[in-house]
C-alpha cells in the first residue's frame, strides 16, 4: 500500500457560516481520520520530530500507541512532556517545530502530528482518561522535595508547566495570578474560536489535581513580594509574567475613541466575555470599519475576531509585504477565507478623529528595500502616496513589552534594555532560587516556547532544591 | 470570594462597603485602588481604597452608584460575597514634605479625598479639606474630615448646606489670602478637576489629580486608561492614578471617559426590563 502524501484534510466550518458564530473552526480529526493520519508515521529511527519540539514530546511513541488502540496510553505518553495537550495541538505553529523536520516531509507533506495530538488530547479529555495516571506519577516523585513549598507567579503557558511538573516532583507549588482566571494568554488573548475556554478550564483542573493551589487575583509585586513569597517558606520563586504592556505606534490621533491595544479588544472580548454583551457586562465597539495594524497571528485573531463582532469591512494594514507576515500562514488563509483584506506596504502615519472618534486613518504607501537587521527587506516610504482608509475602529497589534510591575518591585533582579528578565541557561535570575521564563525573558514569543522554558526552570528548580538541602 | 462585613448609606446613592480582604489591606497605603467584579458576569471596576485596617483585614470602599455595575455593587448587603477584588494597585501618593496642603473633594469624589487628608494629617501637615456637591444630602465623611482637618469647608451647589457655590470659590479665596500653600489636592468630576487646576496654575501651586478613567485589567495589560500628560502618553492604573493637574490634557480625559456612554445605558436598560 503506498502512502498518501498529503496530510489528512481536517474539517472545519465554512467560512460564511464561521463569521457568524465564535465556535472552534475546526472540527478534529475522526476517529478514522486520525488512524488513516497515524499511518503515514514512518517510524523513522533518528525521530527528527521529537528534537524539533521544544519540550520532546515522544511523538512516534504516541503515535504508535494511538496505532494500536491505546488511546488513554498516547495520552500518557504526551503527558509525560506536555502539560497541555489540548492547547498545544491547537495553538503550537507545528510547521516550524516537530513537522518542519519530519522525514515524510521532505517529499510529501509531513506527518499531521498537530492535529494527532489534539485527536488524543480531545478523546481523552471527553472520557476522563486525561489525568496523569498514579503509577507515572509515582515514578516522578522525589523524596527530598515532598512537601516543601514552591511558587509561581502567572498562570499561563509557562507557569502552569513549571507548576504541573514541580508539583510532579513532589513539592508543594501555589501559583499566584493577577486576573480572576487562569491561563494567562490562552485567556485573554486567544479567542475562542481557535482555543475553546473549557479546555483550558479542563487542563487547568487536570493541573490541580496534581496538587498544585492557584490564587487568584494576587498581583506579585503589589499584594505581595517575591521577597515575601520567602518569608512564607517557599523555596523557590518561578516568574511567568508574560509579556503584557502594549506597544503603540506614537501617531497622531492614538488616543481618539475607537483605537485599541490588540490587548485591550482581545481582553475584552475573551477574557471578559463582551462577545456575549450584555449578557456579560464589559462592552466592546466595532463599528463597521475596522482596521488592524500588526500582521502577526495576534493580529489575525484580532481582526478575525472584529469580523465575528459584526464588522462589514475589516484590514490588515501592514508596512511590509505578504513573505515578511509573521503570522502563521493557516492564520492567514483562515483569515483571507473569512472576507479580511489584507493592505499591505502602507504605513500608518496618522488617525484623524471626528467629534473624539476615529473617522480615517492616513496611510503612506511602500515599497520593499534592501534587507534590513531582521533579514526582512526594509520597506521605504513612498513619497507623495498618502492615502485615507475610512474606519470607525482601529486596532493596534505591533506587539507587547514586559510587564514592569513585578520587576520593578524586586529587589536585585536584572533585566535587559528592553525591560526582559535575565536568565541563564538554567533560567536562573540574578537572584538565588528565583527563575523566569515565557515571553518575560523572551519577548512576545510562542505558546510552546514558553512551556519549554517553564519545563527547564522546574528540571533546575529540583536541582536546586536538592543541593540546597545537602548543605 | 471576598464577604462584606459592613455597610453603611452615606448618602441616598453613595454607599460605603467595608470588605474582608487581608492581603490587600496589609499593602494599601493613600491613593492605592482595588478592581473588583461583582459576579461572573460582571465588568472589572477599579475603585479607590477609602480605608483600611491591617489589623482586622479590613478594607473600605466608597462608591457612587452611577452605572449597572456601581447599582449591583450597591444592592448587595453584609453577608454577601463580592466575587474579586484585586489589588492594591497604582502608585500611592507620596505624603511627605508638605507643610500646608489643601484638599478638594466634588461628590463621591471625597470619597477618593478622605485616606488622602489622614494620610497627610499623620504627616504631621497643616490640612485645609473642601468637600462640596448638588445638595446637602450629598455631603459625605464630613465628621471624618473634620477629624482630620485643620480647617474644614463645606459647599453646595443650591447653598442648602455651607457656602453657597463652588469649592473653588473656596479655594480661589484661600490662594488669595494664603501664600504658604504648598500643595493642592483635587479629586472629583473631570470639569472641577480642570477648574482647579486652572486656577492654582495662576498661582503657581503644585497640584495633584487623581483620575479615574476606564480600565480593564489595572495591571498595564490593556492601556484602555492611557492619558496624556505632558505630552506622553501614560497609563493610569500603573503611572498613576495621580498626576501633575498642570500637565494632563483633560480635554482628552473627558473625551475617552464618554466612550462607553451607549453601551453603559443599554446594560442599565436591559437590566430595568429584566427587573420589571
Amino acid at each position: 500500500m503506498s502512502l498518501q502524501k498529503k496530510k489528512t484534510p481536517m474539517k472545519e466550518q465554512a467560512p460564511e457560516e464561521r463569521i457568524k458564530n465564535f465556535k472552534e473552526v475546526p472540527f478534529g480529526y475522526s476517529d478514522q481520520e486520525a488512524l488513516v493520519e497515524a499511518e503515514r508515521c514512518l517510524h523513522c529511527k533518528h525521530q527528527p520530530c521529537v528534537g524539533g519540539c521544544p519540550v520532546h514530546v515522544p511523538i512516534p511513541q504516541f503515535i504508535q500507541a494511538l496505532k494500536d488502540g491505546d488511546l488513554v496510553e498516547a495520552n500518557q505518553i504526551i503527558k509525560s512532556k506536555n502539560n497541555l495537550p489540548a492547547v498545544c495541538g491547537r495553538v503550537c505553529p507545528q510547521e516550524e517545530q516537530c513537522e518542519k523536520v519530519c522525514v515524510m516531509g521532505i517529499k510529501n507533506e509531513p506527518v499531521a502530528i498537530g492535529r494527532l495530538e489534539r485527536y488524543v488530547a480531545d478523546y481523552n479529555m471527553k472520557r476522563g482518561t486525561d489525568k496523569s495516571s498514579a503509577k507515572e506519577l509515582e515514578k516522578l516523585k522525589v523524596p527530598e522535595l515532598i512537601g516543601r513549598k514552591a511558587a509561581v507567579i502567572g498562570a499561563g503557558p509557562a507557569g502552569l508547566t513549571a507548576a504541573a511538573d514541580l508539583a510532579k516532583f513532589g513539592l508543594d507549588v501555589t501559583i499566584f495570578e493577577a486576573l480572576h482566571k487562569t491561563g494567562g494568554v490562552l485567556r485573554y488573548g486567544i479567542p475562542e474560536f481557535r482555543l475553546p475556554k473549557d479546555i483550558v478550564d479542563q487542563e487547568v483542573e487536570a493541573i490541580k489535581e496534581l496538587g498544585v493551589d492557584i490564587q487568584l487575583n494576587v498581583v506579585v509585586g503589589k499584594s505581595i513580594t517575591v521577597d515575601e513569597l520567602f518569608e512564607q517558606g517557599y523555596e523557590s520563586v518561578f516568574i511567568g509574567v508574560g509579556a503584557g504592556l502594549p506597544r503603540f505606534l506614537n501617531i497622531p490621533g492614538e488616543n481618539l475613541n475607537g483605537v485599541y491595544s490588540a490587548n485591550e479588544f482581545l481582553t475584552r472580548v475573551n477574557l471578559m466575555k463582551a462577545f456575549k454583551y450584555p449578557e456579560y457586562k464589559t462592552p466592546v465597539v466595532v463599528g463597521d470599519k475596522v482596521a488592524v495594524v500588526g500582521a502577526g497571528n495576534v493580529a489575525m485573531d484580532a481582526a478575525r475576531t472584529a469580523k465575528r463582532l459584526g464588522a462589514e469591512d475589516v484590514y490588515i494594514v501592514y508596512r511590509r509585504a505578504k513573505e515578511q507576515m509573521p503570522a502563521r500562514s493557516e492564520e492567514i488563509h483562515h483569515a483571507q477565507e473569512e472576507g479580511i483584506e489584507l493592505k499591505l506596504l502602507n504605513n500608518p502615519v496618522a488617525i484623524h478623529g471626528e467629534d473624539g472618534r476615529v473617522a480615517q486613518m492616513e496611510c503612506q504607501q511602500m515599497k520593499l528595500g534592501e534587507k534590513d537587521d531582521s533579514g526582512r527587506r526594509r520597506p521605504i516610504p513612498i513619497d507623495d502616496s498618502n492615502w485615507m482608509l475610512e474606519l470607525d475602529t482601529v486596532i493596534i497589534a505591533i506587539g507587547q513589552n514586559p510587564n514592569p510591575l513585578l520587576t520593578s518591585n524586586t529587589k536585585d533582579l536584572e533585566t535587559k534594555s528592553w525591560g526582559g528578565i535575565k536568565v541563564g541557561e538554567d533560567q536562573q535570575t540574578s537572584r538565588r532560587g528565583v527563575y523566569a521564563g515565557g515571553d518575560v525573558v523572551t519577548g512576545a514569543a510562542t505558546v510552546i516556547k514558553a512551556m519549554g522554558a517553564g519545563k527547564t526552570a522546574a528540571e533546575n528548580i529540583k536541582n536546586y532544591l536538592l543541593e540546597k538541602s545537602k548543605k | 470570594m471576598y464577604e462584606i462585613l459592613e455597610k453603611e448609606v452615606l448618602a441616598p446613592t453613595i454607599k460605603k462597603l467595608k470588605v474582608n480582604a487581608p492581603m490587600i489591606a496589609k499593602k494599601t497605603k493613600p491613593g492605592n485602588f482595588i478592581i473588583l467584579r461583582v459576579d461572573e458576569k460582571g465588568e472589572r471596576i477599579p475603585l479607590t481604597v477609602a480605608d483600611y485596617d491591617r489589623e482586622t483585614g479590613m478594607i473600605s470602599i466608597i462608591f457612587q452608584e452611577v452605572g449597572y455595575s456601581t447599582k449591583l455593587l450597591g444592592q448587595m448587603d453584609k453577608g454577601d460575597q463580592i466575587q474579586d477584588i484585586v489589588g492594591p494597585l497604582g502608585h500611592h501618593i507620596d505624603l511627605e514634605g508638605y507643610q500646608k496642603v489643601v484638599l478638594l473633594g466634588g461628590g463621591s469624589g471625597t470619597a477618593l479625598l478622605y485616606p488622602k487628608v489622614r494620610g497627610f494629617h499623620e504627616e504631621g501637615a497643616e490640612v485645609i479639606s473642601i468637600t462640596g456637591a448638588r445638595t446637602k444630602n450629598l455631603i459625605i465623611l464630613e465628621e471624618e474630615l473634620e477629624k482630620y482637618s485643620d480647617r474644614l469647608f463645606i459647599t453646595t451647589d443650591d447653598g442648602s448646606y455651607g457656602h453657597h457655590g463652588y469649592v473653588t470659590d473656596i479655594l480661589k479665596d484661600l490662594l488669595e489670602k494664603e501664600d504658604d500653600i504648598d500643595l493642592v489636592v483635587a479629586i472629583g468630576p473631570v470639569p472641577m478637576m480642570k477648574a482647579v487646576a486652572d486656577m492654582t496654575d495662576e498661582y503657581g501651586v503644585k497640584t495633584i489629580v487623581s483620575l479615574n478613567t476606564v480600565m480593564v485589567d489595572g495591571t498595564g495589560m490593556c492601556g484602555a486608561c492611557r492619558v496624556t500628560v505632558g505630552g506622553e502618553r501614560k497609563f493610569t492604573c500603573v503611572d498613576g492614578p495621580a498626576f501633575d493637574a498642570h500637565q494632563v490634557d483633560f480635554k482628552e480625559l473627558m473625551n475617552r471617559l464618554n466612550f462607553y456612554q451607549d453601551e453603559e445605558k443599554l446594560v442599565h436598560d436591559t437590566a430595568v426590563e429584566e427587573d420589571n
